[in-house]
């Protein structure tokens, strides 16, 4: 896609992380910035205080397993700018043997639960995390659903009553 | 008068005669605990209410209480997490008591083969009935009660 025809998201991007940006494109107007995982934590902080831009919702934060590609996982953001109604949805690849991205914490306090989210699921790690736990599942599940090797057929172990003074 | 000519003694004789009324008498107090955690809950709710009339068969008064109750209706998916819980609710329920599978996800997990859903509750409890059915149609909930009674009055009574 043309230069010319980027939005002014795409541009300033550019201007500011020109050298840390995978690819961008944005298809039936929906702008898409993949970037590495060292630029997420400032993108992020720019996309939110940049007076152009300001992207101030972090609307989804997930990932994806694409298992045959590599790197294998992509953590996807979905930013929303409620003073100029756009958003921007960002993609960061993780490798398998490291799976661990910049935690948003400091910056939006719903990164918390979506990144413990992300973390059951998937098992990505997020660094500066304050509290990494499980959110929806249980911690005596074994593995991480959501990859595309857990089996399908595989059963977890039943975990007895608790003690509710404990 | 009738005789009971099964060769007995009289001793014998009463206490098979017992047996048989305590089960009548069990089989039509049949005080229920719904366990309701999905959508089996609104076919359950259509038994219990005035158009399928449970009470005809005694079973009219769901107790929301697990010590007040004598029959699990387990109603709906049960997840891994919830199994402990279930369990507790049954640990606290008082002898003789009664379990249902109410739905096919409590029977064998149903269509969620997944990560999360236990394959059938009979891995947790002991079940006394499964009513099959996505949700099962209140009639089929009746007949699984009746053979329920059934299976009351003719077992060994506990006292």
């Amino acid at each position: 896609m043309p230069e010319a025809e980027w939005s002014k998201t795409l541009k300033k991007i550019q201007e500011q992380f020109g050298d840390r940006v995978i690819e961008m494109h944005a298809q039936l107007g929906q702008d898409t910035v993949v970037v590495s995982k060292a630029a997420i934590f400032e993108l992020a902080r720019f996309l939110r205080d940049d007076p152009d831009l300001k992207y101030n919702y972090l609307m989804d934060l997930t990932a994806v397993d694409h298992f045959t590609r590599k790197p294998r996982f992509e953590v996807v953001y979905h930013f929303l700018s409620l003073e100029y109604n756009a958003r921007v949805r960002v993609k960061v690849p993780v490798g398998e043997s490291d799976p661990e991205v910049e935690s948003l914490t400091p910056l939006w306090k719903i990164a918390n639960w979506l990144e413990r989210e992300t973390w059951d699921m998937f098992g990505i790690k997020f660094k500066n995390h304050p509290d990494l736990r499980r959110l929806l599942l249980y911690p005596e599940f074994q593995g991480h659903p959501l990859r595309k090797d857990y089996p399908v057929t595989k059963r977890q172990p039943l975990v007895g009553p608790k003690d509710p003074q404990a | 008068m009738e005789v009971d000519k099964g060769g007995g003694t009289e001793f014998g004789f009463f206490t098979s005669r017992l047996d048989k009324m305590i089960g009548w008498a069990r089989k039509f107090s049949v005080f229920q605990y719904p366990f309701i955690t999905a959508c089996c809950g609104m076919e359950y709710m259509s038994v219990a209410c005035a158009h399928y009339d449970i009470d005809r068969f005694g079973a009219g008064l769901p107790r929301f209480s697990p010590r007040q109750a004598d029959v699990l209706f387990v109603v709906g998916t049960i997840s891994q997490k919830i199994a402990p819980v279930l369990l507790t609710v049954y640990e606290q329920m008082c002898s003789p008591k009664w379990v249902v599978a109410f739905g096919v996800c409590t029977c064998t997990g149903g269509f969620y083969d997944d990560y999360a859903t236990v394959r059938g509750i009979d891995h947790v409890l002991p079940v006394d009935i499964y009513i099959p059915g996505c949700p099962p149609r209140p009639e089929t909930v009746l007949n699984g009660l009746i053979m329920l009674q059934e299976k009351i009055q003719n077992q060994k009574q506990e006292v």
